[in-house]
């Protein structure tokens, strides 16, 4: 587990995480970017949302927007055809790699050894939801591991965000719809759907907003170099 | 602590010279000839895995009286701006006829009345917009596969081409057209229809007939319609594309 420190005489270096998860993190990285941005430029096609079966039902929509600006936008000018192109491309990264990535966490015990919360991981929820708040994170070897919040932040976004808004996704697709007729009525309907995808759109941004911040604040050098080396480094201790 | 708050200073800067090159670069790729044909590659999976779980008969939703848009929505053309079209529209459409050709053993020749006497069929459907939009309306119309039985394909026809009665540009022949394939042709809820809502189709959705296919988008639903010409392959038709909005950059595989 533990590989020789090079530089720092007391600093441990460890292997934080598989290649297998480096790997899929980035490419998903790629994919939500591309996806969010993109399916903002959709959304600027016609930014409000609705709750029903239709648009026009002779309620207004719940939600009407500005549009959203061309920077945050994929292409940054209004240019419908291409963002659906590089949504649609992108959607199928995002699935394949996200299919992937829960076959291998379940294969290679990913889930059941790092993600899914222990019985201990439960019962210091409160304390963690306290450590968090006050910006304290677990140092040393505690730090190898996912927390509590960690854990259940992983697990609500992988297995429960993402299919829902892959589902909201494909709800939208006239095609779909017709494959059991009727289906996306059991969300409110089609345009209910596309109120819901860009919800769990939104909790996805909202999720990668903590994360980020998360990531900066427990070091963010040694937490990206985790990331693409794999090799996370604990101060102040002796390699073993 | 200096070399890393150094390390940390260069690693922000990376993220934000990154970040500027990766949407640099998506930008740039947008305008590329090679790149948005790997990106277009995702339609035909999309229609290849589509087609295979929506096999010929499956259906689209169908609604009732009450799930009815209040008002349906008119998109694109709402009044074609062609001389042909006007004079015919003050008549009633009483001259106007669709022709039926192309790959086709006995082309057609069918007036509005010819149409109201073949076989009818009523649906309630959501038309999904492009956009993002969606609107029902109960649709009248002759099931596409009942005129293409009285024109009698021949066994080289993969495509049904709509030739419409909107310019959507200055200049000659820029007129709105669309296409669909033999499947979409002679799925039961392809129709014709001259009716919306029980009255005659009004001028902004289409006068005197319009397309529906159901499982796909709206752009794919040719309003003005004026001609229907079977074909083997879009070569020889404007962009090559299959239709207005598809060689303009859209996919002709509208299912999602």
């Amino acid at each position: 587990m533990a590989l020789p420190a090079n530089d720092a005489p007391h600093t441990a270096v460890y292997k934080r995480h598989s290649l297998a998860v480096r790997v899929m993190h980035w490419i998903n990285v790629i994919a939500v970017v591309v996806l969010v941005m993109s399916g903002l430029q959709i959304f600027n096609a016609h930014p409000a949302l609705y709750w029903g079966k239709s648009s026009y039902t002779g309620a207004g929509p719940i939600l009407a927007l500005d549009p959203f600006p061309g920077w945050i936008t994929l292409p940054d000018t209004q240019w419908l055809a291409m963002g659906r192109r590089w949504h649609l491309f992108f959607a199928w990264v995002l699935v394949l790699n996200g299919a992937a990535y829960v076959l291998y966490s379940i294969v290679s015990r990913h889930l059941s050894r790092d993600l899914w919360p222990s019985r201990e991981d439960v019962r210091s929820i409160g304390s963690s939801i306290a450590d968090h708040l006050r910006l304290r994170h677990p140092t040393g070897k505690a730090a190898l591991r996912y927390n509590v919040l960690q854990k259940l932040a992983y697990v609500v976004i992988v297995f429960g965000v993402f299919p829902f808004l892959v589902l909201m996704g494909l709800g939208l697709s006239p095609s779909v719809d017709s494959i059991v007729p009727g289906w996306v009525d059991v969300f409110g309907g089609r345009q209910s759907v596309r109120t819901l995808h860009f919800i769990a759109g939104a909790i996805i941004v909202a999720f990668a907003a903590v994360h980020l911040f998360e990531v900066v604040v427990t070091g963010l050098v040694n937490n990206i170099r985790s990331m693409i080396t794999g090799r996370y480094r604990i101060p102040g201790e002796k390699s073993p | 602590m200096s070399t890393s708050g150094g390390r940390r200073r260069f690693l922000w800067r990376g993220v934000a010279v990154f970040g500027s090159v990766f949407v640099a670069g998506c930008e740039r790729l947008s305008r590329t000839t090679w790149f948005p044909p790997i990106l277009a590659s995702a339609e035909t999976l999309n229609m290849r895995v589509q087609r295979l779980l929506t096999s010929r008969p499956s259906m689209a939703r169908e609604y009732t009286e009450a799930d009815l848009s209040p008002h349906f929505r008119s998109n694109g053309t709402a009044m074609p701006e062609d001389f042909g079209y006007l004079s015919q529209s003050q008549k009633g459409f009483a001259g106007w006829a669709l022709h039926v050709g192309g790959l086709v053993e006995s082309p057609l020749r069918l007036s509005l009345a010819d149409l109201r006497a073949m076989p009818s069929r009523t649906q309630i459907t959501r038309h999904d917009c492009v956009e993002g939009w969606s609107a029902i309306g109960k649709w009248t119309g002759v099931p596409l596969r009942e005129v293409l039985a009285r024109a009698r394909p021949r066994a080289n026809a993969r495509y049904v081409v709509f030739r419409c009665a909107d310019p959507m540009e200055d200049g000659d022949d820029t007129n709105y057209y669309e296409s669909i394939d033999m499947d979409d042709a002679y799925h039961p809820q392809t129709i014709l229809a001259y009716d919306l809502n029980g009255s005659p189709l009004p001028v902004p959705n289409g006068a005197p007939l319009r397309l529906r296919v159901e499982r796909q988008l709206g752009y794919k639903m040719a309003k003005y319609l004026m001609a229907i010409e079977l074909v083997e392959s879009f070569d020889s038709i404007r962009g090559g594309k299959g239709g207005y909005w598809e060689d303009k950059g859209y996919e002709w595989y509208a299912g999602i």
